[in-house]
């Protein structure tokens, strides 16, 4: 079956059978290897993406049921790395294996989208679907705050205009 | 300084357990001794390149799965080299055991064995660029020094950079290592300084670094089904139906001979199977849920290949006569009829599994007799061999890319995964990439062993341990006539597990029961189950003799004398240092607050010590434990002893953070289980970890630096987490747990 899908902005068509997941269907279709596989049954989140802003498991999401829906990958979190969450990340030095880390990403992304100045809890929550086998959760937590004081610092403010203009 | 790649890697064969650390005692078996290639030197020329625009490209040539190595040793190299870490660009080389010593990830070892070359690497690239510049200058080379890239001439006021200087240099001589000096570390620019891992750009924009990313033109995906029941084979599988699923382009079974020694290789190479082939994995995967097998699943799938009888026949084996023992000091039994106190418990634990966040994975493609690898294995060079082995070529013949891995734990120190791309990739005739679905991995790994420990203690009236005796039982196989035992891999225990020396009267059985799965090395291999136990059980001890259980562990550690003398050799591992553990207990209690202030009702600190590869470490958790058993770890503290110098200290707070948190997944969560010869757990709802809500929200990391040689703390961090939080369960509760997961006895996160 051919899908049109709009990924990081741009529309692609692939063809895949309806039951594939987005996950499969970013890797090895569309080369996007940035969404990582880690279960395949919604228990990790290292597939995580962001679908029309909210963040889903890639691994659990049919190519059949995204539709028109935006699908945003750690690709499409900024051009050149200055994403608010990608500056903090690197800042507080988060990962070890870096491999659940676009999950992470990805979910922290959605969460200061919707709320800017999460709470340890909100974070809590926010993250609970994402596993970091390395145990790197301290350092993502001080992230999450660090990119939240970024996107409303004035330098990193025209990067958060260009993030929400290419979504 | 000799690097003895030959033991290292007869070591790994040898298998995990504390024996990674084998190579500390087998110094002598030396490569040349034995008409092997002598050890790679330690050469600028190799791993330093001079750019002409003053940057400096350095060759990172270790695994990296995520312990920072890749950024810490290049770190040494640009220090005693005196560049600007700015100006370093760092790569990856590929496996070359011509040109690189230990490309290895285990054991903790990355620091003890490059701390001297790696810096002989640098200095040796220093000194060669001063030479250069003084012949320039023609000025005596003590008149000359270097800053930042730099060599400078005072006395004239004249510099040259590197790059300038780096034809020149590159060229002359190299000088004798022994005349090198380091710099004193008090001039450190680059060691000792939080350096970000060099890495952090690709993993946040999520380019394609990892080995699952790998992709070579023309290359299809393949899974690879094996027997449930390890060694079983193919009877009879529907592969023309499977041919005709969509995308599918090639389906076939492998056969392998079967492995009948009682006791299963360390890694052993190729197993049966069927493997298929598709244009994307999904559709490689999707056609193997269709596939229907008979297996010949062979003499280990049988009933008492069962966790419930192994439990039970470990209870029947403890109250019979060992099938052997490894140590005895003094009389345990007339000590133990005579102390004061006597203490008896049953510990227990189950098999565990890896479980790295990126399933295994290898990239191969075999053409004209080459065969080409891409591989996030810790141990290529093992790899290597086992693919030489199974595709019939020389080793030379096989060329190893080294890819970063997500998460190694040990997982990847066995390269079943690696010779299954390899003989695939040959088979099909086309570049193939194959990816073990995460079921694959949770039901193929190499687990940590389980095992059951019978202690009885006894303490005098004064408080002191006066008797120790311990019923190991464990897996290998038995041989009655000999009466010698042969552990599973990573089963064992050695002759000097604490306390050992530190109780007179110390008596250590085991007895062991047959194994039909695979087991190995993880993280802290043996010290991760045996410090739960050796731990937990002083802590009964110390509240048995009414002491404070940091007062008690102190008096215990008084009571060992020095350290025994290491083996000689490059690597000789000194054993327990009482002096060294007795630093960090202190320190650890002092930045707790041992002892200091009350806490409410259900909330309590527990503490714990463990030695093992090299390091020392102490630790205490602060819990709280309500009616329902609900356990939230509020803070824990950790005090290390790994020697004078943390190299990367962003790196190291992040690996113990981590080393905390692995812990408690092992204790709360974690538990394989085998039902006639096969695993039960599949996936992370069965075989679980801590998420971020359940982690401690502090994690205070404190290294004590002494004056000793700087060494690894990715292991050594975990083991003592588990006791320190099983003993806050116990005085916060009063329930003591004996049998890991702690989950099995009711406990769960708050
Ligand atoms: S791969 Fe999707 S949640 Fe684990
Ligand atoms: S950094 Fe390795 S799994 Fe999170």
């Amino acid at each position: 079956m051919a899908y049109k899908l709009n990924v990081n902005g741009r529309s692609a068509t692939v063809d895949a059978s309806p039951d594939t997941p987005l996950l499969w269907v970013l890797r090895d279709v569309l080369n996007l290897h940035g969404t990582k596989y880690g279960c395949g049954i919604g228990q990790c989140g290292a597939c995580t993406v962001q679908l029309g802003g909210r963040a889903v498991r890639s691994c659990q999401t049919p190519v059949s049921a995204v539709g028109n829906a935006a699908v945003l990958t750690v690709e499409g979190l900024s051009t050149d790395g200055t994403h608010p969450v990608q500056i903090a990340w690197q800042e507080i030095d988060v990962p070890q294996c870096g491999y659940c880390q676009a999950g992470q990403m990805m979910s922290a992304a959605a969460l200061l989208a919707r709320t800017p100045k999460p709470t340890d809890k909100d974070i809590d929550s926010a993250m609970n679907g994402n596993l970091c086998r390395c145990g790197t959760y301290l350092r993502i937590r001080q992230a999450i705050h660090k990119a939240a004081e970024l996107a409303t610092s004035a330098s990193a403010r025209t990067v958060q205009t260009a993030q929400n203009g290419s979504r | 300084m000799a690097i003895n790649r030959r033991s290292f890697l007869k070591v790994s064969a040898a298998g995990g357990g504390g024996l990674l650390l084998g190579l500390y005692t087998q110094p002598k078996a030396s490569a040349q001794g034995r008409g092997g290639p002598a050890p790679a030197p330690p050469d600028p020329h190799v791993y330093v390149k001079i750019n002409r625009d003053n940057t400096v490209t350095i060759m990172a040539k270790n695994p990296e799965v995520g312990q920072g190595v890749k950024t810490m040793l290049p770190m040494l190299i640009a220090e005693e080299l005196d560049v600007d870490w700015k100006s370093v660009k760092i790569e990856q080389t590929d496996f070359d055991d011509t040109k690189y010593a230990t490309q290895f990830a285990g054991g903790s070892l990355a620091t003890p064995q490059n701390w001297v070359p790696m810096r002989q690497v640098g200095a040796a690239g220093r000194a060669l660029m001063i030479k250069a510049a003084a012949q320039t200058w023609t000025v005596p080379e003590s008149e000359c020094s270097t800053s930042a890239g730099k060599v400078l001439h005072k006395a004239s006021n004249r510099s040259l950079t590197y790059g300038e200087l780096a034809d020149k240099a590159w060229a002359m001589p190299m000088p004798d290592l022994k005349t090198l000096k380091f710099k004193d570390p008090a001039e450190y620019t680059i060691i000792g300084k939080p350096q970000r891992q060099r890495e952090l750009p690709a993993i946040v924009k999520g380019e394609p670094i990892f080995g699952i990313d790998v992709t070579v033109p023309g290359m299809l995906f393949a899974v690879y089904q094996k027997c449930p029941v390890f060694g079983g084979k193919v009877a009879n599988a529907n592969l023309d139906e499977i041919k005709q699923m969509p995308g599918v382009r090639q389906a076939f079974v492998i056969d392998r001979p079967d492995i009948t020694e009682p006791v299963l290789p360390n890694d052993p190479g190729l197993e049966s199977g069927i493997a298929i082939l598709a244009d994307t994995w999904w559709q490689a995967q999707s056609a193997r849920k269709k596939l229907q097998v008979t297996w010949n699943e062979g003499p280990r799938a049988n009933d008492s290949q069962s966790s419930a009888v192994f439990a039970q026949r470990a209870q029947e084996l403890s109250t019979q006569k060992p099938h052997k023992t490894i140590r005895a000091d003094g009389d345990a039994e007339a000590n133990l009829g005579s102390a004061a106190k006597v203490v008896e418990a049953a510990y227990s634990y189950p098999f565990i599994s890896h479980a790295p966040l990126e399933p295994q994975n290898c990239t191969a493609h075999v053409k004209d007799g080459k065969c080409e690898i891409w591989t996030n294995s810790q141990i290529p060079q093992g790899g290597r061999g086992l693919v030489a082995k199974a595709l019939e070529v020389p080793e030379r013949d096989v060329t190893l890319h080294m890819v970063r891995g997500g998460g190694g734990f040990g997982r990847r120190l066995t390269n079943d995964y690696m010779v299954e791309a390899a003989y695939i990739a040959k088979t099909a005739g086309v570049p193939v990439k194959l990816l073990w679905a995460r079921e694959d991995d949770m039901t193929h790994d190499y687990y940590r062993p389980g095992g059951f420990q019978f202690l009885k203690a006894g303490v005098d009236g004064s408080g002191k341990v006066v008797a120790w005796r311990n019923h190991f039982v464990s897996y290998g196989s038995f041989d009655a006539q000999k009466g010698d035992v042969r552990f599973a891999n990573a089963a064992a225990m050695g002759p000097t597990e604490f306390p050992q020396r530190f109780v007179p009267n110390y008596a250590l059985h085991t007895s062991v029961m047959e194994l039909g799965i695979r087991t190995g090395a993880l993280r802290a291999p043996s010290s991760n189950a045996f410090a739960f136990v050796i731990q937990s059980f002083i802590d009964e001890l110390a509240h048995a003799a009414g002491k404070d259980p940091v007062q008690f562990r102190l008096d215990l550690l008084a009571a060992g004398g020095p350290a025994p003398q290491a083996a000689p050799g490059p690597f000789a591992a000194p054993g327990l240092n009482a002096e060294r553990m007795k630093g960090v207990v202190q320190l650890v209690a002092e930045k707790s607050d041992w002892g200091k202030g009350d806490l409410p009702k259900g909330r309590a600190k527990g503490v714990a010590f463990h030695f093992s590869h090299q390091g020392y470490f102490a630790e205490v958790a602060e819990v709280s434990v309500d009616a329902a058993k609900k356990v939230k770890v509020h803070k824990v503290w950790v005090a290390a002893d790994v020697g004078s110098q943390i190299i990367n200290p962003s790196g190291a707070e992040n690996i113990v953070q981590g080393a905390i948190i692995d812990g408690m997944s092992e204790l709360m969560h974690q538990e394989i289980t085998v039902e006639k010869g096969r695993v039960v757990e599949t996936n992370y709802n069965q075989h679980g970890m801590v998420r971020m809500a359940q982690a401690p929200p502090e994690i205070e990391v404190h290294f004590l630096k002494t004056d000793n040689p700087p060494t690894g703390l990715g292991e050594p961090s975990l083991p003592p987490i588990l006791p320190a939080v099983a003993n806050a369960i116990f005085t916060a509760s009063g329930t003591r747990v004996r049998s890991l997961p702690i989950s099995k006895s009711g406990f769960s996160w708050a």
